[in-house]
């Protein structure tokens, strides 16, 4: 049931480096991961690859299979055929440091930009009463791994350096987004995304929903919902508070 | 070469639920923090975690309170957890979780807008606050929200998000380092933190007066396992060298379901709320053989026929709960045992249904990730079919000892929290026990750490020469051109799964002895190809330092105890002893880690308020006779 499989792997640091071809076992079962670390472990000892959980849990395994942003650990070998030759990259957007690993400090600079989530200060803890409904949206949104998948994907800061500075990328975009929607939020985060962290630049492609391991629709329930509310709120900026202290009260009730 | 050098009052080793809680704690109290971790920030074990967090909270069942999850905890723990870390941890666990609500986190809820809490192993009501099965990334996403929150709050009134709390992430700590000088007491205290940078592997020094530990389990000793390579029993290590002592070690969880196909995911978890949502387990005879398996000591907690069982979930006034809900290791020896007896699925299992228990949607709710998880590594579609499972290593029950209210380790200086500590659970740990441990006692180290910090007359300063020293023996593996460190690794694996194991004896542990002592030899001589930028083999060939110095623990633990208690199953010792009970093994260690030494130390006893919690008919099946007529006293008073 093992076969000999050919892979591709990028190797090099600094800047630098070429794809090398390896020919490799592959058993019943197994996924990419699987075959990086069999390399790893006996050809390339210093083969560099971040992982965690093997589960799909941990968003750390991202790479680009066959030019495709995947979990290595997701990916069964079954997908392929066993003569076609596998090639794995590293992602894309972000610099690489060695091999198949890559700098994604960006992402942590952009979480670092959004403003926290603030409750009203007169909620104490233990207080808060939401209904199952009303957490549900930002729900979908907190399962997100933060594999970076989708803002390697996102043509916005794809191959453009130059955007990345005033755009928070789909997953942090998201986040905004998820805050909006918590039912305790108080931080009025519309004009901010427009203006601050590029929700303007987003032109509804729907890569980023496509490479999302956790199948969470970014564009059409974060994306969108937030570009439609950032436009009500330049016609009408009512329309927000009266949303936002309906929505507290009807959950709180 | 150049070592990099930083100053902090506290250090904080390990980003999971525990480092991130002391973190924060050690901040707020106005303490300059880091937190250092092996993965990026928000990738630690503490992920992984589904079921949920356990704690009294009362929202679905009202009856719950805080002496019914201390009694819960004890019994799981077979008596010989350390009672006042369960204590404390049954008491603060309801403020720690609503906590986490007002820094974010959207927990599932119940009708009327509370958190909801679900059933659980060993648990007597729903107690587990959740999100879905993916609560671990709930917790971490949130406590690392709460890090950003304080940096942002520290850029607005210092200009400098990092003032007050950094994270160095990818960055591992190979040794403590301490000042031995005379103002520090005989043994010496804390005085930094020694490690290397995995991304360019260059070398890093921490001067700080006090270090948490929080680096999590050992997993990785194991070849079936759910833990990931994080799981080298790092600071189990870091602390025995520092002249700290471990408790328990020869107490490790396995859990009684992990994936058994395909091979490359044995062992990756599948999570117990399968089984607290309804899932029912069964041989190959279609038999649900868990109500063959009710131990003598559950004999009137458990149901005893499946229609009882099944009763249960909807009407728990009436109904005793299922056994599959037994404690993890009861099930796991059930699952052994059947299997063993040749009444296993095909791959080596047994069968773990839950399509025939709930509606197809309902699965999907409920345990989504489970559900992803199946159908995307082994092709099973689990609203439609069986799974099969078997017992997996999970959890360590033994780690750092430590002072209950402050975490505080023997070393002055040294702190521990998380899984790496000891003590908490006792024998074996109840599910769910652990995120909620790792907050309580994650805010007690740290305000800990914090306190101490204060209290110093002297900063203690890191000699030079243990500077020296560190960084030679991180350097070593590089300058070698030795055994791949590969299979050291995996040879150590498979010693301990196959002779330290879920079922223990005299000759094989004696034999994994002997074997550890040989891959001793051998790690010394391994050798790392390749330069310092990221380099998983020179990674490895210094965590195996550690993985045989904690395996050695283990066993040697393991061949001492003579008698059979939650996580320890001796064959040559089937039963439970009430005079083992109240004895701890207590391991130490050289500081070159050549000689590992096991003590016996009596466990103190109960406080009065606290045992007569427990009815005397339960207290006869642990305690000795003696033990017993105190507690006659005690109660007729
Ligand atoms: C699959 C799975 C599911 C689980 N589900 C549940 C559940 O539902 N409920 C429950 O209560 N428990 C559960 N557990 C157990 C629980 O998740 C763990 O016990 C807990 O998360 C451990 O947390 P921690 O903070 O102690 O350590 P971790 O979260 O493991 O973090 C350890 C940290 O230490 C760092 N570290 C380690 N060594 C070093 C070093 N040398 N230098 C620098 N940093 C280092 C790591 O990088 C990491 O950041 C589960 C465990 C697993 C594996
Ligand atoms: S939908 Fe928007 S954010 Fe997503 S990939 Fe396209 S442009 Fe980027
Ligand atoms: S939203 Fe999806 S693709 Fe983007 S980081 Fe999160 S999990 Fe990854
Ligand atoms: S290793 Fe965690 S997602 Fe792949």
């Amino acid at each position: 049931m093992s076969y000999k499989a050919k892979f591709r792997v990028w190797r090099g640091e600094g800047g630098e480096g070429r794809l090398e071809d390896f020919t490799v076992e592959v058993n019943e079962g197994e996924v990419v991961l699987d075959i990086i670390h069999r390399l790893q472990a006996t050809q390339a000892p210093d083969l560099a690859v971040r992982w965690n959980c093997k589960a799909g849990k941990c968003g750390s395994c991202s790479m680009e299979i066959n030019g495709k942003p995947r979990l290595g650990c997701m990916t069964r070998m079954s997908t392929f055929t066993e003569d076609e030759t596998i090639t794995v990259t590293p992602m894309r957007t972000f610099p690489v440091i060695k091999d198949l690993v890559t700098d994604v400090s960006f992402n942590y600079q952009k979480a670092r930009e959004i403003p926290s989530f603030t409750p009203p200060a007169d909620v104490k803890p233990g207080e808060y009463r939401m209904q199952q409904i009303d957490v549900e949206r930002s729900q979908e949104f907190r399962k997100c791994i933060e594999c970076f998948m989708c803002n390697n994907v996102c043509h916005v800061i794809r191959d453009h350096e130059e955007n990345k500075p005033g755009f928070a990328g789909p997953r942090f975009l998201m986040r905004i987004a998820e805050l909006d929607m918590h039912p305790y939020d108080v931080v009025d985060r519309k004009d901010a995304a427009q203006e601050e962290h590029g929700l303007g630049y987003c032109n509804i492609t729907k890569c980023c929903t496509e490479v999302c391991p956790e199948h969470i629709k970014i564009t059409d329930n974060a994306l969108i919902p937030m570009k439609e509310r950032v436009v009500d709120r330049k016609y009408d900026p009512l329309v927000w508070l009266g949303n936002k202290i309906f929505k507290r009260s009807g959950s709180k009730s | 070469m150049e070592i990099e050098r930083h100053e902090y009052d506290v250090v904080v080793i390990g980003a999971g639920g525990a480092g991130l809680r002391a973190a924060i704690e050690a901040r707020q109290q106005g303490k300059r923090t880091a937190i250092v971790c092996k993965s990026l920030f928000g990738k630690a074990h503490t992920v992984m975690a589904e079921g949920g967090a356990a704690a009294a909270m009362g929202n679905v069942n009202s009856d719950d309170n805080w002496m019914v999850h201390f009694r819960d905890t004890m019994r799981g723990g077979k008596f010989l957890n350390n009672w006042r870390m369960a204590e404390l941890h049954a008491k603060e666990a309801p403020d720690r979780v609503w906590e986490l609500e007002a820094w974010g986190a959207l927990f599932d809820r119940t009708k009327d807008g509370k958190i909801s809490q679900r059933n659980f192993g060993g648990h007597e009501y729903p107690r587990l606050a959740h999100v879905g099965d993916r609560t671990g990334l709930e917790m971490i996403r949130t406590l690392q929200q709460r890090v950003v929150a304080l940096q942002q709050e520290d850029e607005r009134l210092h200009g400098d998000a990092e003032a007050y709390i950094k994270v160095f992430a990818e960055c591992t700590i190979t040794r403590l380092l301490k000042d031995h000088g005379p103002a520090h007491g005989p043994g010496g205290a804390i005085a930094g933190a020694f490690g290397y940078w995995r991304e360019h592997g260059r070398l890093i020094l921490f001067d700080a007066p006090a270090v948490v530990l929080a680096t999590g389990g050992i997993g990785k000793s194991y070849v079936v396992t759910s833990n990931s390579w994080e799981y080298t029993g790092d600071g189990h290590a870091l602390a025995l060298l520092a002249g700290a002592k471990l408790i328990n070690m020869e107490f490790i969880q396995f859990h009684p379901t992990g994936m058994v196909w395909p091979p490359s995911v044995r062992g990756i978890l599948v999570t117990e709320s399968v089984r607290g949502d309804g899932g029912v387990l069964r041989n190959s005879e279609g038999r649900r053989f868990m109500f063959d398996y009710i131990p003598e000591v559950f004999k009137d907690k458990y149901a005893t026929t499946e229609e009882e069982g099944d009763r249960w979930y909807t009407d728990q006034a009436n109904n005793r709960r299922p056994p599959e809900l037994l404690p993890r290791d009861e099930v796991a020896r059930a699952i052994n045992a059947e299997v063993k007896a040749g009444r296993g699925s095909p791959q080596g299992g047994v069968y773990l249904d839950v399509s025939t228990r709930l509606p197809a949607a309902e699965i999907v709710r409920r345990l989504p990730s489970m559900h992803h998880q199946f159908k995307e590594l082994a092709d099973v579609d689990i609203t439609a079919e069986p799974m099969q499972v078997g017992p997996t290593c999970h959890y360590i029950m033994g780690g750092v000892e430590v002072d209950a209210d402050t975490g505080a380790a023997a070393v002055p200086g040294l702190f521990a929290a998380g899984e790496v500590s000891g003590g908490m659970h006792g024998s074996n740990r109840l599910g769910g026990n652990s995120l909620s441990d790792l907050l309580v006692f994650g805010r007690r180290a740290g305000a800990g750490a914090a306190a101490y910090v204060d209290r110093l007359a002297a900063r203690p300063s890191v000699p030079e020469e243990s500077v020296a020293a560190a960084r030679t023996e991180a350097l070593a593996p590089l300058e070698r051109s030795g055994e791949n460190p590969y299979e050291v690794h995996q040879e150590l694996q498979r010693t301990m799964n196959e002779l330290v194991g879920i079922i223990r004896n005299a000759d094989e542990v004696t034999e994994a002895l002997e074997a550890v002592g040989k891959l001793k030899e051998r790690a010394r001589n391994v050798g790392a190809a390749g330069g310092r930028i990221y380099n998983p083999g020179w990674h490895l060939a210094l965590d195996l330092r550690n993985m045989l110095l904690v395996s050695e623990c283990v066993a040697r633990a393991a061949l001492l105890r003579e008698e059979s208690r939650g996580g320890h199953t001796r064959d040559d010792f089937p039963g439970m002893s009430a005079e083992w009970r109240r004895r701890l093994l207590v391991c130490g260690a050289s500081p070159d880690g050549s000689a590992v030494t096991v003590e016996e130390k009596v466990q103190p006893a109960m406080r009065d308020d606290l045992i007569t919690l427990f009815d005397r008919a339960e207290l006869e099946k642990y305690i000795t006779s003696e033990e017993l007529a105190d507690f006659d006293a005690l109660v007729k008073e």
